[in-house]
């Protein structure tokens, strides 16, 4: 007993000799993210997994709780010069970040630490939503997702259905069947301002329909809301009567469910919600559900383009060492490797950025698997339309989240206050112009790389 | 002679002082003088510099009806939680006081409320409240569609002022009880004995005599309900729905910390400053005339 002690101190002891001087080597950074809960763990891993594939770097990763809660620490911490080497920003915070001059670009790191990345490498649609106007990128896509429409096959089949709607033409008339045959949430939905981006940008993006002029932003401080013309607003109208007639129904934590809660127990029929959800809803959903997903429909005679990426990108700060730059530009080396990218998708639902990425899981029969079918449909929608389309790819706008907040509190009013479709529209559209001209005003004299 | 001891010096007074001196200015002055500049100017959220633009910031907040609208809100909220809050602690120490039957048990258990962060006492009253899977959910059973904050701006802003108060009915409690407990025994006792009732004493002897801590709490419970709601109002609402609930404080929270909007967040932190010194000067004016401090 005295002896096998004594021989593990003994062990231990040659051990953290060993291994001593090889850990006072290592370089730390600090790499600060905000996704919570199981994503959050999957971040963990990925970081103990180049840990321990090399010896002269260690990643520090801290979960910061949620994307607005990372962006304000990481800023609160640059402004007091102790901020991490890399910091995770979701689309809506991309454009101060960009504007700020607070990070050091991902294509100029790479080069400068002497890697070379294929950047055509990247889907399209990805790289376009982070990079500048001139196709520069200055983050790494991480995290990404887009809005796919999830639908119960179980409650299709009992109105003769197989398949999901490709148009809301078709839609309408399934929430019009599902309800007549007597399921109470055809469609679950909710407004708040952090599910309007799959009803308002991801319904514009698919449309080809800008949300605002310079190309939704990306060719100027200076653009201008137009979301209150064209389909959208016919959507909305839709939806709205929808909702009137009791085909759609808002799903949210305030009601006690959210909508995804809601389709995951079977209770409503079909929702939008982000490919980040598929392995959420794969784990809880009822026993025995059918269950699919399919892109998000369009208006009849619409020619469909691209989906937006959602979700957020990696960022180098500037003001750290050489040394400390080394090591992200190994990070990011080691977490673009198709392996990583597999290992990523299998445990969470979001998509592999790179098609090198994506060719690897279609070799590995990712897709073809049961808990992950459906997924490449994810790849499928934010590829509709070629790269070079003249259809905006993104969204470039000052003040996203409050503009986000206006859309809100404009829908609001429309389905709970019964106000006017055009003119709450028209008003969500002025006063985010507003905060768009205060934006600009606050970046006077800075142009958008 | 009693012996004393006297600092004769100011210097070695403001030497002891000035541990607390720092510790308000840094925790105070210092971010108050930032917010009152930043208020005058666009402020870059990551430091790269800001522009002095006047009085442009208020002149766009004054100028808007919503903006009105949230102080009007916010004014319903403070009058409607502090009311809850001061009335129903008072009834509580006044039973308690009268050592109703278990007294001491939640003479002890109505503090907690106070300890709760104000996240987790949102999550808890949203799934309290909720129309469709809460404990009130049966009311929604018996009348459909009777309660509903989720999509009710009037349900809204009552389940927000019921979680609000619910927090500070313990604490006003602790203070009314140690009031209450110190009006001396023998006044309750003679009106006792010239024959009036316990209603009668309440409301001749021990509710006069309360007056000073009753104005010490409807200050600190006005300026608290200004301030202090935004993680309740946050968790449970959002702000909504279609903007029934968006306090002040909360809008701070949200262009400040979400929207990156520092200057318009500082410029209404500056409003909502001038706005609690105000009503607390008209309380001082006003009510105190009716406090009897001795």
């Amino acid at each position: 007993m005295n002896a096998k002690f004594l021989g593990a101190v003994g062990t231990f002891a040659v051990a953290a000799l060993l291994a001593g001087p090889a850990a006072a080597d290592k370089t730390k950074i600090d790499f600060w993210f905000g996704n919570s809960g199981d994503i959050a763990k999957r971040v963990q891993e990925q970081c103990e997994r180049f840990n321990a594939s090399q010896a002269d770097y260690e990643v520090v990763c801290t979960s910061q709780g949620s994307y607005d809660a990372s962006l304000q620490n990481t800023i609160a911490a640059f402004r007091a010069g102790q901020q991490p080497t890399i910091a995770q920003v979701s689309d809506a915070g991309t454009l101060d970040i960009m504007l700020s001059g607070a990070y050091y670009p991902a294509n100029k790191l790479m080069t400068d630490m002497g890697y070379t990345v294929d950047w055509k490498d990247y889907f399209s649609g990805i790289a376009s939503y982070y990079a500048t106007s001139k196709g520069e990128m200055y983050s790494f896509p991480f995290n990404s997702s887009t809005a796919l429409l999830y639908w119960n096959k179980d409650a299709f089949a009992k109105i003769g259905k197989d398949h999901a709607p490709a148009t809301w033409e078709e839609a309408a008339a399934d929430f019009k069947a599902l309800k007549a045959a007597g399921y109470a949430c055809p469609l679950g939905f909710n407004i708040s301002r952090d599910e309007v981006w799959q009803l308002e940008e991801q319904f514009n993006a698919i449309h080809g329909e800008p949300i605002a002029t310079k190309k939704n932003g990306y060719e100027g401080l200076d653009a201008e809301l137009t979301f209150n013309k064209g389909k959208w607003v016919q959507f909305v109208r839709d939806l709205k009567s929808w909702y009137d007639n009791g085909e759609a129904v808002i799903k949210s934590k305030e009601t006690g469910q959210t909508f995804v809660e809601a389709f995951a127990n079977g209770d409503c029929q079909v929702i939008l919600t982000s490919v980040g959800d598929h392995g959420n809803i794969g784990r809880t959903a009822k026993e025995g559900m059918n269950w699919d997903v399919a892109m998000l429909p369009v208006y009849e005679g619409t020619q469909r383009k691209s989906s937006f990426v959602g979700g957020a990108s990696l960022w180098v700060l500037t003001g750290k060492s050489d040394a400390e730059y080394k090591g992200a530009a190994a990070f990011f080396d080691f977490i673009a490797k198709p392996e990583e990218a597999l290992t990523w998708s299998t445990v969470t639902g979001y998509i592999p950025v790179r098609n090198s990425g994506f060719k690897y899981l279609n070799e590995q029969g990712f897709y073809g698997k049961a808990p992950y079918k459906g997924r490449e449909l994810a790849i499928e929608s934010l590829t509709a339309s070629p790269a070079d389309d003249a259809a905006p790819h993104g969204i470039r706008l000052g003040g996203l989240l409050q503009i986000r907040q206006e859309v809100s509190n404009g829908l609001q009013a429309i389905f709970i206050k019964n106000e006017d479709v055009q003119a709450s529209l028209d008003n969500a559209v002025e006063r985010g112009n507003q905060i768009l001209r205060k934006f600009e005003q606050t970046y006077a004299g800075k142009t958008l790389p | 002679m009693e012996k004393r001891a006297t600092f004769s010096s100011t210097r070695i007074g403001l030497l002891f002082a000035l541990p607390m001196l720092v510790l308000i200015f840094v925790f105070f002055y210092w971010p108050s003088g930032q917010a009152l500049y930043w208020a005058f100017t666009l402020e870059q959220p990551w430091g790269g510099g800001n522009t002095w633009v006047g009085l442009q910031n208020f002149r766009q907040l004054l100028s808007d009806p919503y903006y009105w609208g949230a102080i009007s809100r916010s004014m319903v909220f403070g009058l409607g939680s502090t009311g809850i809050a001061m009335g129903v602690a008072l009834l509580l120490a006044l039973f308690t006081d009268r050592e109703m039957r278990g007294h001491k048990a939640y003479r002890s258990i109505f503090i907690w409320p106070y300890a709760i962060a104000a996240p987790a006492l949102g999550l808890a009253f949203r799934f309290i409240l909720a129309p469709e899977a809460g404990f009130l959910s049966l009311i929604n059973q018996i009348w459909p569609g009777l309660w509903n904050p989720a999509l009710d701006g009037t349900d809204a802003m009552i389940a927000v002022i019921i979680a609000f108060s619910w927090k500070y009915i313990g604490y006003n409690f602790i203070f009314f009880l140690s009031a209450l407990q110190s009006i001396p025994r023998s006044l309750i006792e003679a009106a006792a004995m010239d024959g009036s009732g316990p209603m009668r004493r309440m409301w001749d002897i021990q509710l006069p005599l309360l007056t000073p801590t009753l104005f010490f709490l409807l200050v600190i419970n006005i300026t608290e309900s200004f301030q202090d709601s935004f993680g309740i109002v946050d968790i449970m609402t959002q702000g909504g729905p279609a903007r029934a609930t968006e306090l002040m404080v909360y809008k701070i929270y949200f262009d400040g910390f979400k929207g990156l909007d520092y200057s318009g967040a500082a410029a209404q932190s500056i409003i909502l400053m001038g706005l609690v010194v105000l009503l607390t000067i008209v309380q001082f004016r006003f009510i105190e005339r009716r406090v009897h401090y001795k």
